[in-house]
This record gives C-alpha cells, sequence and structure tokens, in this order.
C-alpha cells in the first residue's frame, strides 16, 4: 500500500458514510494513547505529535519524504528461487508470502530505489517491517547486492533504514547465509570508497543487525529504536533477572559506543544530506534545498 | 556410555549384556560368552537400524551429544605445537572461543574453534561453547594475524548460537559477529571450516564464512535452534520434530543447497561411539581441503569466497 491509498481511502470512505468514522481515521499512538489524526500524523513522518514516539514507517513513505519531490526510481532486485527449502509450518512458506503481499501492497520486505535528496544523488533501501517483519531472506539479500552494485555503478553512496525481526525463518541456511551475503555487498561499497549510511528503526535485531545493520561508515538510529542481537526476552530467559529501563535502545547503544548518532526522524533527511556532502567532498547544500520534503504534496 | 532418548532400546540391549559380564566375571563357573555375544548382535543390528536414516530432530540430538569430540579434542589430537593466544585487547579473553597457532602436518596455521566443555565445571567455563562478543574479537585478531603472515585458518564450529545475555549485548555482540563474518571475507589465504557439532546462528557464520565448509556426517547448521524455531511458528516448542523437518539443517540437506561443499562420515552409531576414528577423518578432510586451496594467490582466495556466497542459494534444493 503505497501513501496515496493510505490517505485517499478515509476521505472517499467518509464521503459514502459520514455518519461512521472509519476505523482507519485515527491513530491511537501506542506510548502516550493520543489519538491522532491520520492526516496530521503522515504529515508528521509518522511521528506522534504529542510524545514524539516514532512509529513504523513504510519504505514508499520514507522515501517520498526523503527524496526531493517525493521522486525517485525503484532499482529492479533480481528475483531468487520462490520457498527454496519447500518450507512449511502451520501454512506454506508460499501463502505467508501471499499474505504480506496482499496486505502491503510490495513485493517483498526491502525496497531500493534511486534519486536525489537536497540535490545530492543517493542510492537508497529501506526494509519493511510490515512485510513478514522486514526478516531477511534470499530476496532482501539480492536487494542489498542490487542496492551496493548500483551505487558503485553510478559511484553514488548508499543509504540503508534497517528493520527486522531478524531472519526469514523459512528460508532456512539461505536466510543465514544473507549474512556474508550482504557484507560482501558492504566490502563492495567500501572498497569503492562510497559512503555506506545505515540507519537503524524499531526494532532492528538478530542476524540483521549482526551484519550490514551495524556496518555502516556512520551509524544513525531513530530515538528509543531496539537494536540488538538477541532479543530483551530471550536474555530475560536466560539470566533470569529484569533488564534495567530502556536496555538494547538506541540511546542505550550510543551511550555504549555502538552508535554515532540519534537522530530525530524529522531531522534526519537534513543531517544526511550534511554528512554526505561532507563525505563526498561536495559544497555544502544549499540551503532551500534543505527544505524538509514532506509526504503530502 | 551416554544414551540419547532414542538409543533407549539399545540401552537396555547393551545394559543386559553389560550385566551378563559383570555376573560372570563373579562367578567363574559361569559362560556366558554366548549369550552375551548374541546380545552384542542384536545391539548391532539395531545400532545400524537407527543410525541408518536419522530424522533431523534425531541429528540434532546426536549433534549436541556429551561425549562427542569437541574442539579442544581435534587441537590436542590433530595440531602439534598448539600455542593457545588469548584475550581481544580489549575486555577479555572468551573461554568459549580456542584460538592460537599450531602446526598441521608441520604446517603453521591458525586454529580457531567453540569450545563446550565436558563436565560441569569446563562447561560452565566455556559457557557451553557459547561465544560472547571478546571471542569473536579475539578471532578477528588472530584472523588478521593469519593474513599477515600467510598462515592458512581452520575453524571448528560447535555452539548452541550467540550468548543471550546482558553484557553481550551491551558490548556489542552484533557488531563483533558481524566484524568477524566481514574479516572472513577479508583475509587472503585459505580459510577452512568443519562443522563438527552445532553449527548454531550467527555465532557459528562468524567462523564459517570459508572458501571451504565441511561438515560432520550427523551435524546440524541452522538460522536457528528446531526448538526456537518451532516456539516461534508453531507457538508450540514441543514441534522441534516438525520445525527441525522443515528447517533443512543437516549436513545432507545442506550439500544439497550448496552451502556445505563436504560431508565427513562418522562410524556407525555417531561421533561419540569413535571418537578417534571420528577425529582422524576430520583431520583427512582439513589436509584435503587445506591441498585443493594450496598455491592460490590472495586475490584468489578473495574472490573464491565472495563469488560463493553471492550465488550461494540461487538455485534453492536444487541446487
Ligand atoms: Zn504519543
Amino acid at each position: 500500500m503505497n501513501w496515496i491509498s493510505n490517505y485517499v481511502r478515509p476521505k472517499i470512505n467518509s464521503l459514502f458514510s459520514r455518519r461512521e468514522v472509519p476505523e482507519n481515521l485515527w491513530t491511537k499512538c501506542p506510548e502516550c494513547g493520543t489519538m491522532l489524526f491520520h492526516r496530521e500524523l503522515a504529515a508528521n513522518l509518522n511521528v506522534c505529535t504529542s510524545c514524539d514516539h516514532h512509529m513504523a514507517i513504510s519504505p514508499r513513505d520514507r522515501f517520498s519524504a526523503l527524496f526531493d519531490g517525493g521522486i525517485f526510481t525503484e532499482v529492479k532486485v533480481p528475483e531468487p528461487v520462490t520457498d527454496p527449502l519447500h518450507f512449511r509450518d502451520q501454512k506454506k512458506y508460499p501463502e505467508r508470502l501471499k499474505a504480506a503481499q496482499k496486505a502491503t501492497g510490495e513485493k517483498e520486505a526491502m525496497l531500493v530505489a534511486e534519486g536525489e535528496i537536497a540535490k545530492t544523488a543517493i542510492v537508497a533501501v529501506a526494509q519493511d517491517f510490515s512485510f513478514m517483519a522486514g526478516s531477511m531472506g534470499m530476496y532482501v539479500g539480492n536487494a542489498i547486492l542490487a542496492a551496493a552494485e548500483r551505487a558503485v555503478k553510478m559511484k553514488r553512496p548508499l543509504v540503508l533504514f534497517s528493520a527486522a525481526g531478524g531472519a526469514r525463518m523459512q528460508e532456512g541456511i539461505l536466510s543465514l547465509m544473507q549474512m556474508p551475503r550482504t557484507t560482501v555487498a558492504v566490502q563492495m561499497l567500501k572498497e569503492a570508497n562510497l559512503p555506506y549510511i545505515v540507519v537503524l528503526t524499531h526494532p532492528t535485531t538478530g542476524g540483521v543487525t549482526a551484519s550490514y545493520a551495524m556496518l555502516g561508515d556512520v551509524q544513525i538510529a531513530e530515538p528509543n529504536a531496539l537494536i540488538c542481537f538477541a532479543g530483551p526476552r530471550v536474555i530475560e530467559q536466560t539470566i533470569r533477572e529484569k533488564l534495567p529501563e530502556g536496555f538494547q535502545r538506541a540511546e542505550y547503544l550510543l551511550d555504549h559506543g555502538m552508535l554515532d548518532r540519534v537522530t530525530h526522524r524529522k531531522a534526519l533527511r537534513e543531517e544526511l544530506v550534511t554528512i554526505l556532502r561532507m563525505l563526498t567532498n561536495q559544497p555544502p547544500a544549499i540551503k532551500g534545498e534543505l527544505t524538509a520534503q514532506p509526504a503530502e504534496a | 556410555m551416554n544414551y540419547l532418548e532414542f538409543e533407549k532400546p539399545l540401552a537396555e540391549i547393551e545394559g543386559k549384556a553389560e550385566e551378563l559380564r559383570a555376573m560372570a566375571r563373579g562367578n567363574s563357573g559361569m559362560d556366558v560368552t554366548k549369550e552375551a555375544e548374541a546380545l552384542d548382535r542384536k545391539a548391532e543390528v539395531l545400532l545400524k537400524d537407527l543410525y541408518k536414516d536419522l530424522t533431523p530432530w534425531r541429528k540434532c540430538q546426536v549433534a549436541r551429544h556429551p561425549d562427542r569430540p569437541h574442539c579442544k579434542d581435534y587441537i590436542d589430537a590433530l595440531f602439534t605445537e598448539y600455542t593457545a593466544l588469548a584475550g581481544d585487547r580489549n575486555f577479555a579473553d572468551d573461554h568459549a572461543v580456542m584460538g592460537g597457532i599450531a602446526r598441521f602436518n608441520d604446517q603453521p596455521v591458525v586454529v580457531i574453534g567453540h569450545e563446550k566443555g565436558n563436565d560441569t565445571k569446563s562447561r560452565i567455563e566455556r559457557n557451553f561453547g557459547m561465544a560472547r562478543p571478546e571471542g569473536y574479537r579475539k578471532a578477528i585478531r588472530l584472523m588478521d594475524m593469519a593474513d599477515r603472515f600467510r598462515l592458512p585458518v581452520v575453524t571448528l564450529v560447535d555452539t548452541p548460537g550467540a550468548y543471550p545475555g546482558k553484557g553481550a549485548e551491551e558490548r556489542g555482540q552484533a557488531e563483533a559477529i558481524a566484524r568477524s563474518t566481514e574479516k572472513c571475507l577479508q583475509i587472503g589465504v585459505p580459510l577452512i571450516s568443519v562443522v563438527i557439532g552445532e553449527g548454531g546462528s550467527g555465532g557459528a557464520v562468524a567462523f564459517a564464512t570459508a572458501n571451504r565448509v565441511a561438515m560432520l556426517e550427523h551435524s546440524v547448521y541452522s538460522v536457528i535452534s528446531p526448538e526456537g524455531c518451532a516456539s516461534i511458528l508453531w507457538k508450540d516448542a514441543e514441534k522441534m520434530r516438525e520445525a527441525a523437518e522443515a528447517l533443512r539443517l543437516t549436513a545432507q540437506d545442506l550439500q544439497k543447497l550448496g552451502v556445505v561443499d563436504r560431508i565427513i562420515k562418522e562410524p556407525l552409531g555417531g561421533a561419540q561411539r569413535g571418537r578417534k576414528e571420528t577425529i582422524e577423518a576430520v583431520g583427512k578432510g582439513i589436509e584435503v581441503m587445506l591441498k585443493e586451496l594450496s598455491g592460490k594467490k590472495p586475490e584468489a582466495l578473495i574472490k573464491d569466497r565472495r563469488t560463493k556466497f553471492i550465488e550461494m542459494g540461487s538455485k534453492g534444493l536444487a541446487a
């Protein structure tokens, strides 16, 4: 589902049934409980206007807000073999995939795009937590490889937004093998001396954290994002004690030297431009070009 | 002898044979040879039958068998002049990871591996083979050294996975694993890896991103434990048999998927019943794999590893 259908649908609904308030017109902030009007929330990049809680944002919405004028071109990702292990749990894996595709309107858990931010050409790749928890399988690996290859070919920096519950268990060992595979992609960027910026968003866990998401030249996280290898529940079960408040959250990782910065989503675009232009030895961005481009047209 | 759950019928027969022999030893007039030998034959038939076609879940149990040879046993038997090199120069020495320089058939190499320990005391000291960030960082340091002095690297993988502990997370275990995998891909020397027991998730990948990966016949290598997978996907940890099946974590399936290059045969009844033979077979495997890679230029070795992982999985089970 892209941002257009996201916002248009409630409006059309309201025309037909004025008395009924469509359920999806309002979102309750899971942090502070404030009821937020969809339009307002979207204009604020899915950050709660009352408490600054950063909610999930789809790759398409993220890119619309990131690229100049919301314009970007998708980079094609080579399709892997579907269901390489013929995996089934309570459901067959292809059925789960289809359900996720239907729910999100996306092909898989990763979107690759190129375009300009404040006239700085970049390749960007964003993981979609709403697609099977953003889990990493062959497609995600292919997407990162495609993004790195495109960046190298065009001599552009790569900006990656991570969000994942971990590995795509339905791809078994092949999901695990995306750790070395995506690391090869990062190496391609490094050898080409191209900046690789990672923005860790809530949540980034497991093998994703333990590969490409921790190998950036600059590591930025969104506020309060959970970033870990082993999740807090597993740790609590293992050590049989309660973990301290804020454990494995972005600010905690910053304090422990694992991140460069924790940055509010609304300040991210400007920060990325500033960093990228310095790392690529370009003059400062012209002030007018830095104005954030809200998703709203 | 420790018996696994599915070996119970075998335990009964072997126990009876042992009992008979013990009785005869205490009673000089008694001859039980015939009966005991009959039981031995029965046991062997059963053993063959049990191990003929192990299910994935049974393989997991065999792979975790406490009597299997562990990293230290292989190092002691197959390497000479093993000189342990400790510490990550940063925080601590991780006893779950053994590492150092040694000779393999007189050739100096760097050897690194997970050690699970073999009694309560050593298991605790080794943290059951679950490395903390310091273990990966020690490995990175040793791989760097190997690269500088042109020594091949041999890794022995046997871990349930990375340690889900507070300190391990605090000190950046995700980053440590990522860097170790990255280092595996960077070194210009042969890197070969043998999964000798459990290849558990990221903790295994950090050492096994190698030019050649071998697995012992009944070892397993997986993104998650069958129990963990069952509790997430089946919402029932008791469904580990189904999960083990679905995950394709056996050496045989992994070879079909192109993840593993070589399977090293285990004696009848698993490595735990023939420790010496198993260790020798692993030694042969290491020898062959090192030979395959000897004389290759650093750039060729790096390229070989990269291409291998980029292409991995492109054909699924049809590979
Ligand atoms: Zn709020």
